[in-house]
C-alpha cells in the first residue's frame, strides 16, 4: 500500500509575523520557515503505519518555491521514501483549489491508497485542501483525525468534532486530514537527516500537469488587526470581582 | 436577484445556535435566503430554522444517509442544488468546515473560509496567520462558497415563519459510514456561544484540578468551560474544550483565562472577547498583554478565593 503525504512550507509557528505597511502582505524576509505542524503530524502518521507493516511506500509532495525542497527533505528525514516537488514561482500564492488539482494529478499518476495531510495550514488558515482533493477524486474523507485505524479495504477515522469525537468508516482509497491529537511527531535523527539527502526527489512544474494556478480570489488588502491594549493589574481577588462588577459591568 | 443557500447546523431534533449567527452574515449579502436542513427525522430542526428572522424558505432533505452529516452525502446533495443559488453560506463549525470545501471543489470555485465581516456581496474580511493579519478578499467567481466565523456575528431573531419545502436527496454515495460518537455531555452553556467562558491551561496540572478548582468558579458564573491546547494535549480535558486558532473561536462578554500563558495560537481563539481576565503566577506571561484585568497569583489560592467572592456577591 502506498501513502501520499502532501506537506506545506509555512512561517514557523513560533514566529510573530509582521504585516507590511500599505496593506500589501506579510513580511517574509529572513523569517524562519518550517513544515506546517499539521503536515508533520501527517508524515508521522504515515511513517507509523509503514513501521507497523501497513504501508510499503510513503511519497511526500510539496507545492511551493525552490525552498519547499527543504520541507520535503524534512519529511524524508522523518521517514518518507521519496519526494515530489511541484515548483511554483517565488512569492506566488497558490490557493487550496489549485493545490488540490495538482495533488489530484499526482494521485492519478501514483495511485496511492491513502492521502494523509494536515487539516489546515497555519498561514492562510483555510482548512480546505484535503476536502477539496477528496471531492475532486470522488474519495471519502476523514477530516480532523485524532485516530486512524486501517482495516481490510477500509479505514476507521476518529474525528475531533465540536461536541467531542466521532468515528467514521471510509472505503479506501481515502483522504485523511490530521488534527493535533493524532500523534506527536518525532524529531528526525542526524543519521536519518543525512540519509534523507540521498533519497530520490523529483521536480515538476504545474504546467506538467496542465493545472492553472492563477489565484481565483483577489486579495485587496492585508492589515494588522486592531490591537488590544493591556489593561490593569489588580492586587487581589476581591479587587478583581469589584472591578468586574462596577467597572466592566460583566458580573 | 441573488439567492443564498444557508447550510443549517443541527442535531436533527434541534437547531444549533451557529445557524442563526451564520444567517446574520448571510443577510449582509442581500438577496433571498433559503436554509437547507439536511438530516434524518429532522423536522424539528427545520421548524426551528423556519422561525429564524429573514429566511424566505426552508429546504428539508431527509434521508438515512444524511443522519450524521457525512461530507460525501451532504456535498452530493448540495452540489446540484447550487444550480439555483449564487452563494453557499455555512457556519465554520466542524461540520461546515468538513462539507463546504468539497462542494466548492465540485463547483470549481475557491472557498472563502471563516469570514469575520461582509464588506459587500462578493468581498469579505477574514483572519489569517492565527488572526495576526486581516485579509480583505474579493471573489469574482460566478458562485461563492463562504464559511462564517460565528463569534463575529450576532444571533438572528426568531420571529420568522418561512415555508418548509421537501427536497429529494440523491441516492446514497455509500463511500463512508458513521460508526459511533463520543460526545461530551454537559449542563453548562455551549462554549461557542456562552456569555462567560472560564478557561484553564497547563497551570491547572491535572484533570482533577480542573474539577476541583475551575469548575466551581464556572458553576458560580453559569459559564462554559474552555481550555488551552496544552491542557487538552496533556489529557486534562477533552478536545471539544480547546479554544484557539485550530480549536474553537469564542468572543464572550467575559473570558477568564486561568493558568494559561497565552501563546498566539490561543489568543487567536479568544482575543475578541469583550472583557478578558487573566490569572497567572508568571507576571511576564503574554496573556497579560491582552488582558483587561490581570492578577498575578497562584491559581490554587486565587480560584477558591474567587469562588468565595462570587458567592458573597450573590452568584
Amino acid at each position: 500500500m502506498k501513502i501520499l503525504v502532501p506537506v506545506k512550507r509555512v512561517v514557523d509557528y513560533n514566529v510573530k509575523i509582521r504585516v507590511r505597511p500599505g496593506g500589501s502582505g506579510i513580511d517574509l524576509a529572513n523569517v524562519k520557515m518550517s513544515m506546517n505542524p499539521f503536515d508533520e503530524i501527517a508524515v508521522e502518521e504515515a511513517v507509523r503505519i509503514k513501521e507497523k507493516g501497513g504501508a510499503s511506500e510513503i511519497i511526500a509532495v510539496s507545492i511551493g518555491p525552490a525552498k519547499a525542497q527543504e520541507t520535503i527533505r524534512t519529511a524524508l528525514a522523518i521517514g518518507a521514501d521519496r519526494g515530489i516537488h511541484i515548483e511554483t514561482p517565488d512569492g506566488a500564492l497558490v490557493e487550496p483549489l489549485a493545490v488540490a488539482k495538482l495533488l489530484k494529478s499526482v494521485v492519478d499518476a501514483e495511485k496511492p491508497d491513502l492521502v494523509i495531510l494536515g487539516k489546515q495550514a497555519i498561514d492562510d488558515d483555510c482548512n480546505q485542501t484535503g476536502q477539496m482533493l477528496a471531492g475532486l477524486l470522488g474519495w471519502p474523507q476523514g477530516t480532523f483525525a485524532s485516530k486512524v485505524v486501517l482495516d481490510e479495504g477500509s479505514v476507521h477515522v476518529t474525528r475531533e468534532v465540536d461536541g467531542g469525537l466521532e468515528t467514521l468508516k471510509l472505503k479506501m482509497p481515502a483522504v485523511v486530514t490530521t488534527d493535533l491529537r493524532l500523534n506527536e511527531p518525532r524529531y528526525p535523527s542526524l543519521p536519518n537527516i543525512m540519509k534523507a539527502k540521498k533519497k530520490p526527489l523529483e521536480t515538476k512544474k504545474p504546467d506538467d500537469f496542465g493545472v492553472d494556478i492563477t489565484p481565483r480570489l483577489k486579495v485587496q488588502n492585508i492589515t494588522e488587526p486592531a490591537t488590544r491594549k493591556a489593561g490593569v493589574r489588580v492586587d487581589s481577588v476581591a479587587e478583581l470581582v469589584e472591578k468586574l462588577k462596577t467597572e466592566a459591568g460583566v458580573l | 436577484m441573488m439567492t443564498v443557500l444557508l447550510l443549517a447546523e443541527h442535531t436533527n431534533d434541534a437547531l444549533n445556535p451557529a445557524t442563526g449567527k451564520a444567517l446574520s452574515a448571510a443577510r449582509k449579502l442581500g438577496g433571498d435566503i433559503h436554509v437547507l436542513v439536511a438530516g434524518h427525522n429532522c423536522r424539528t430542526a427545520a421548524e426551528a430554522a423556519a422561525q429564524l428572522s429573514g429566511v424566505a424558505k426552508v429546504l428539508v432533505a431527509d434521508a438515512p444517509q444524511l443522519a450524521h452529516g457525512l461530507a460525501e452525502e451532504t456535498a452530493a446533495l448540495i452540489v446540484p442544488l447550487m444550480a439555483s443559488y449564487d452563494t453557499l453560506v455555512a457556519p465554520a463549525t466542524a461540520s461546515g468546515k468538513n462539507v463546504c470545501p468539497r462542494v466548492a471543489a465540485a463547483l470549481d470555485v475557491m472557498q472563502i473560509s471563516d469570514i469575520t465581516n461582509v464588506v459587500s456581496a462578493d468581498t469579505f474580511e477574514r483572519p489569517i496567520y492565527a488572526g495576526n493579519a486581516i485579509q480583505i478578499v474579493q471573489s469574482p467567481e460566478a458562485k461563492r462558497v463562504v464559511t462564517v466565523r460565528t463569534s463575529a456575528f450576532p444571533s438572528a431573531a426568531e420571529d420568522g415563519s418561512a415555508s418548509i419545502e421537501e427536497t429529494t436527496p440523491p441516492p446514497a454515495v455509500g463511500l463512508s459510514s458513521f460508526e459511533k460518537a463520543e460526545l461530551t455531555t454537559s449542563d453548562r452553556p455551549e462554549l461557542a456561544s456562552a456569555r462567560i467562558v472560564v478557561s484553564g491551561g497547563r497551570g491547572l496540572q491535572s484533570s482533577e484540578n480542573f474539577k476541583k478548582f475551575l469548575e466551581p468558579v464556572a458553576d458560580r458564573l453559569g459559564a462554559a468551560l474552555g481550555a488551552s491546547r496544552a491542557a487538552v494535549d496533556a489529557g486534562f480535558v477533552p478536545n471539544d474544550m480547546q479554544v484557539g486558532q485550530t480549536g474553537k473561536v469564542v468572543a464572550p462578554e467575559l473570558y477568564l483565562a486561568v493558568g494559561i500563558s497565552g501563546a498566539i495560537q490561543h489568543l487567536a481563539g479568544m482575543k475578541d472577547s469583550k472583557v478578558i481576565v487573566a490569572i497567572n503566577k508568571d507576571g511576564e506571561a503574554p496573556i497579560f498583554q491582552v488582558a483587561d484585568y490581570g492578577l498575578v497569583a497562584d491559581l490554587f489560592q486565587a480560584l477558591p478565593e474567587l469562588e468565595a467572592e462570587l458567592k458573597k456577591a450573590g452568584h
